[in-house]
């Protein structure tokens, strides 16, 4: 019998369902697909809902519903359907994001490419190849988590915190990869910058990505990275998009 | 014509905060908003309207106001030394601040957040829902000297109330109840951290509060590859340096720290307004109890406005003091004090 799914309580502030004790592909589909269910059978007593790399948050208030009426509901929806086995979201977005990989903008591609045992020139070529998924959106408002890039990038956080890293930061951990919202210190390795804006509050659409979005990043020059810089007044860096179906 | 009130001089910490702006989680924004919601309650109560109005919290100190027409104020949260042209000010009530006057507002005397409440509430515009200034996820920012904020109408009158002194300054016990993660503990490590005395570090924002110790840290056996989960305010995650932060409304939306637990909505204002240094410890309770203290907390919040009094009476001088009409019905006991306007 499987330890997972696995309900719990967040304090009194809700109920999580976390599909697996690590991240996973089938986990995380089952996270978004789980959420989009809860959100159709919109229950009165759940205020919001939020997905995590392996989970599915609902928020309600514990001091006026009952932990257990909520629990028995989820535990009928699990058994609705194999949530592993669910499709990815509709009406995605393929994102291609420009990207300046190292020079002083983005000073630790030689580092990462050194952790993960291949030079600097295969790195850009390889994780600019690469067509990456938005697992989550977290830590900071639009902020994406981006996986799973190949086992080559399987290279810890470093040791200790890089104090800032500005907005628009590619950095890398883990086989996944993060676009900064904010300048904010981390412990993920900066490889790549973007002008590419996840939150822009006074826009009608403040948040750029949803989770399931799927994007690339291409490599540009210092010039092509300058020149978006000067014209795009959009916030999105010069990124194009196409819907997926 | 609209009243403004405007900031002449700023201390360094002072935002325009509300209930927040909640429904943005699955976006990676937290809810935010003021860092003791009970003072929101308060300030409503002694102006007589509805607690989802905008209000200036200061962190720390104050600063200097004027208003370019006669407005009503209340002051809450944190004492802080308060004057208008020089007439010192009793914290805790509401006054009026007339066309041209100075208020000006100090440091915190008895805990970190005061709050400047005005008749009406700021008429900034609303963004996303909220007029409240979310520092760490890049929304809005800290108000400036010579900022001018629009003031919104004002439907009531009265002022010179006051409330009976908050008692939630001085830190002591916060109690909490078992979140995902607690389990993830030893029985050991959860007796130690309940027998702790904590101090409130200087390490604080409106993100989390950080609690100081003697003796080891605190760690799970799972600590590093815990992956990633919710997190909600009130959260205790035991960080890498094994000391214990409790998060705040302006808190991310997920992390990778176990939390050993979380503390009760109706104790987080003691945990945000307790001073550096002040002592306080944490106490599991089962979930019924939790509930209970919870429910008698919202119960407190919807009575405030039946337990606001004239400033210049004793109410302990009034004998039957529950059958006078104090102020006007704009907040009905009845209405759910956590209801947003739209």
């Amino acid at each position: 019998m499987s330890d997972w799914p696995k309900i719990r309580t967040v304090g009194l502030s809700g109920v999580l369902v976390t599909f697996a004790g690590e991240m996973s592909e089938p986990a995380n589909r089952a996270a978004l697909a789980f959420r989009a269910a809860v959100d159709g059978a919109d229950w009165p007593e759940v205020s919001e809902t939020s997905t995590s790399l392996v989970s599915t948050f609902l928020e309600v208030d514990l001091a006026s519903t009952s932990p257990q009426d909520v629990t028995e509901r989820l535990e009928e929806l699990l058994k609705s359907r194999d949530w592993f086995a669910a499709a990815l979201p509709a009406g995605r977005t393929l994102w291609q994001v420009p990207t300046l990989y190292g020079t002083e903008l983005a000073p630790q591609l030689e580092e990462a490419a050194e952790v993960a045992g291949v030079d600097p020139d295969q790195a850009i070529a390889e994780i600019s190849a690469s067509r990456v998924r938005v697992l989550t959106i977290g830590f900071a408002p639009g902020q994406p988590y981006m996986g799973e890039l190949s086992d080559t990038w399987n290279i810890p956080r470093q040791q200790g915190l890089t104090k800032s890293v500005p907005s628009g930061a590619l950095v890398i951990a883990i086989r996944q990869l993060i676009v900064f919202t904010n300048a904010a210190p981390t412990g993920w390795r900066h490889i790549g910058q973007t002008a590419f804006r996840t939150f822009r509050p006074d826009a009608e659409m403040p948040f750029t990505l949803a989770p399931g979005d799927e994007l690339t990043f291409p490599a540009i020059s210092r010039a092509e990275y300058e020149a978006i810089l000067a014209k795009d007044t959009s916030g999105l860096g010069g990124a194009t998009r196409e819907v997926l179906t | 014509m609209t009243a403004h009130l405007t900031i002449t001089q700023a201390g360094p910490a002072l935002s325009l905060q509300d209930q927040g702006r909640a429904g943005y989680r699955a976006q990676g924004l937290t809810v935010g908003g003021a860092a003791d919601r009970t003072a929101l309650f308060e300030g409503a109560a002694l102006l007589g309207q509805p607690a989802t109005h905008a209000v200036i919290e200061m962190a720390g100190s104050g600063g200097s106001f004027t208003s370019d027409t006669d407005i009503r104020i209340a002051l809450t949260g944190a004492e802080m030394a308060a004057k208008i042209d020089g007439e010192p000010l009793v914290w805790g009530a509401s006054h009026r601040l007339p066309a041209g006057a100075k208020l000006t507002i100090g440091g915190a005397r008895n805990g970190s957040y005061g709050y400047l409440h005005v008749g009406g509430g700021f008429a900034t515009p609303l963004v996303m829902g909220s007029r409240g200034s979310h520092l760490a996820g890049g929304i809005g920012t800290v108000l400036h000297s010579g900022d001018a904020l629009p003031v919104g109408p004002d439907a009531a009158q009265d002022v010179a109330m006051t409330l009976p002194k908050p008692d939630r300054f001085g830190g002591g016990k916060i109690r909490l109840v078992e979140s995902m993660q607690t389990a993830s503990f030893d029985a050991e490590t959860i007796e130690r951290f309940t027998a702790t005395s904590f101090r409130r570090d200087a390490r604080a924002n409106r993100m989390g509060v950080r609690m100081d110790h003697d003796g080891a840290g605190f760690a799970t056996g799972a600590q590093l590859s815990i992956v990633s989960e919710v997190v909600v305010p009130g959260d205790i995650q035991i960080s890498g340096d094994g000391a214990p932060y409790v998060l705040m409304y302006e808190c991310q939306t997920t992390g990778g720290y176990p939390r050993i637990g979380s503390v009760l909505p109706c104790d987080l204002p003691r945990v945000a307004q307790a001073q550096t240094g002040v002592a306080l410890t944490f106490e599991f309770v089962g979930m019924e109890e939790a509930v209970n203290l919870q429910t008698r907390y919202l119960a407190a919040l919807k009575s405030l406005p039946s337990q606001v009094t004239p400033l210049v009476r004793d109410p302990a001088s009034i004998r039957d003091l529950l059958s006078y009409q104090m102020i006007s019905g704009v907040i009905s006991a009845a209405a759910d004090p956590f209801e947003q306007e739209s």
